[in-house]
């Protein structure tokens, strides 16, 4: 009975990461690596899993020493823990795979600051038994490559005709340089978001109930959340004089119904 | 006179030609956030410019004088963002203190920046690039000029185009990454200049 609960619970959370809070296309979350690392498919499945493998180290230990850890400290221990194992996998990737390590450059020792892994800490890993919080890990991790390796993908595609670098676009096709250069994330992620509002709009009335869950990885600390392409942070800024539209409105209410009884936990950092 | 030529070079280098938020993708949070109006947008500029500056500093001093000497470069990452955090909330404490009516003016955005990648990417970039603790200073203080450059520039925009009609997905977000990607556009024009 037990085990069974827990396998449940641990295929749960991987489906949970990959679809249903998929940290890129629906958290919009650690878009800073998701921009910078996507020129290739294969670019962005490397940085993916690199960061697969610190999510779910760092969620294992965090939620190991749960109840060591003072809660008034554990922004800074949660990122000493993160820090050692980003350091860790580092050292790793120089050892054995120095292309990728050249590829991804400067952006590896950035996951210290990847929100998503700082978030799957404060809000599942801390307060969540270790199976769970391992799976969780693995499941928001891989959801995070799925959508780095598309996005990676659509730029190899247009930029230079290839995937994965095998050619295959027609020979006669003209490539398009600007989606390999930096505008092209911009504009692909301009696309993304779009797309998302449109299927947000379509589905608000249906899934109230599971668009609510989708704000679990927000802690609602606009001011600590080092989460750039948050919708909420984003209409949340000081102006807030002009909420034009019903986007809008749907950012701003659904975590609200979910996160009152987080927010007393959370104080200033 | 050739190291001054070489500091210019790295002025120009890191704030126009290859941008921290434009072309590096560094700092993309603040960039978006907290460029509504052209006045939040400076302030904001101007407390990462402080911080920047005196991060690249005080990671490029930590850098030379305790991590190599005793040969645990290794541990940059996890120094470095400790040493960040930490100087934040103590510049924040200072300031306080000592200059109330510059806290006052940069009063939020101080803690925001702790979370802000850019620093941290300055402090790596440095020592990847084995600059010397003064050419790391002029870096950060490049890159953090970069950085209030196209904020400041962005935060118009929006200005400008906030009562645009636009197309009901893209409102938001949407219409803010393009912008995002033609000011790029226009920044990969400097890439001739050195």
């Amino acid at each position: 009975m037990n085990k069974k609960s827990t396998m449940n619970s641990a295929w749960e959370r991987l489906v949970n990461g990959l679809v249903k809070e998929n940290p890129t296309f629906v958290l919009m979350l650690g878009m800073c690596p998701t921009l910078a690392v996507t020129t290739s498919a294969m670019n962005g499945l490397g940085m993916g899993l690199t960061t697969t493998v610190v999510l779910m180290l760092s969620n294992l230990i965090i939620s190991l020493l749960r109840n060591i850890i003072p809660s008034r400290v554990r922004i800074p221990a949660f990122i000493v823990i993160i820090a050692s194992f980003v350091t860790a996998v580092q050292l790793l990737l120089e050892a054995y795979i120095p292309s990728l390590n050249a590829a991804l450059g400067m952006y590896i020792p950035l996951i210290v600051v990847n929100c998503i892994i700082l978030g799957r800490a404060e809000s599942f890993a801390y307060s969540n038994p270790p199976i769970p919080s391992l799976f969780d890990g693995i499941g928001m991790g891989l959801g995070f490559s799925f959508a780095l390796t598309c996005i990676g993908a659509v730029r190899e595609v247009l930029g230079a005709g290839t995937i994965f670098d095998y050619s295959i676009m027609p020979a006669s096709y003209v490539t398009i340089n600007i989606f390999v250069l930096a505008p092209g994330a911009f504009f692909v992620l301009a696309m993304l978001t779009a797309f998302q509002n449109f299927l947000k709009a379509t589905r608000a009335k249906v899934s109230e109930e599971a668009a609510a869950m989708v704000g679990s990885g927000c802690s609602e600390d606009c001011m600590n959340c080092s989460e750039k392409g948050c919708a909420k942070r984003f209409y949340d800024t000081q102006a807030s004089d002009k909420l034009p539209d019903v986007n809008a409105e749907d950012f701003q209410e659904k975590p609200k119904t979910v996160e009152v009884e987080d927010m007393d936990e959370k104080e200033e950092v | 006179m050739n190291e001054a030529k070489d500091l210019l070079i790295i002025l120009i280098g890191s704030s126009l030609v290859s941008n921290v938020v434009l072309s590096q993708f560094l700092g993309l949070c603040p960039f978006l956030g907290v460029s509504r109006k052209v006045k939040t947008a400076a302030g904001m500029g101007t407390a990462v410019i402080f911080v920047i500056t005196l991060a690249s500093a005080v990671a490029g001093v930590i850098y030379k004088f305790v991590l190599t000497p005793l040969s645990i470069q290794y541990l940059q990452t996890i120094v470095f963002i400790l040493v960040i955090a930490a100087l934040v909330q103590f510049v924040e404490m200072f300031l306080k203190k000592a200059m109330p009516s510059l806290y006052e003016a940069l009063g939020v955005y101080l803690p925001l920046i702790t979370t802000n990648c850019a620093v941290l990417g300055v402090a790596l970039t440095n020592v990847q690039k084995e600059y010397g603790i003064l050419t790391g200073i002029v870096n950060g203080f490049a890159t953090a000029l970069g950085f209030t450059i196209a904020i400041i520039i962005l935060a118009g925009l929006r200005e400008k185009m906030e009562y645009n009609d636009v197309p009901e997905y893209f409102k938001g977000m949407p219409t803010v990454l393009l912008t995002a990607g033609l000011m790029a556009i226009a920044f990969c024009g400097f890439s001739g200049l050195l």
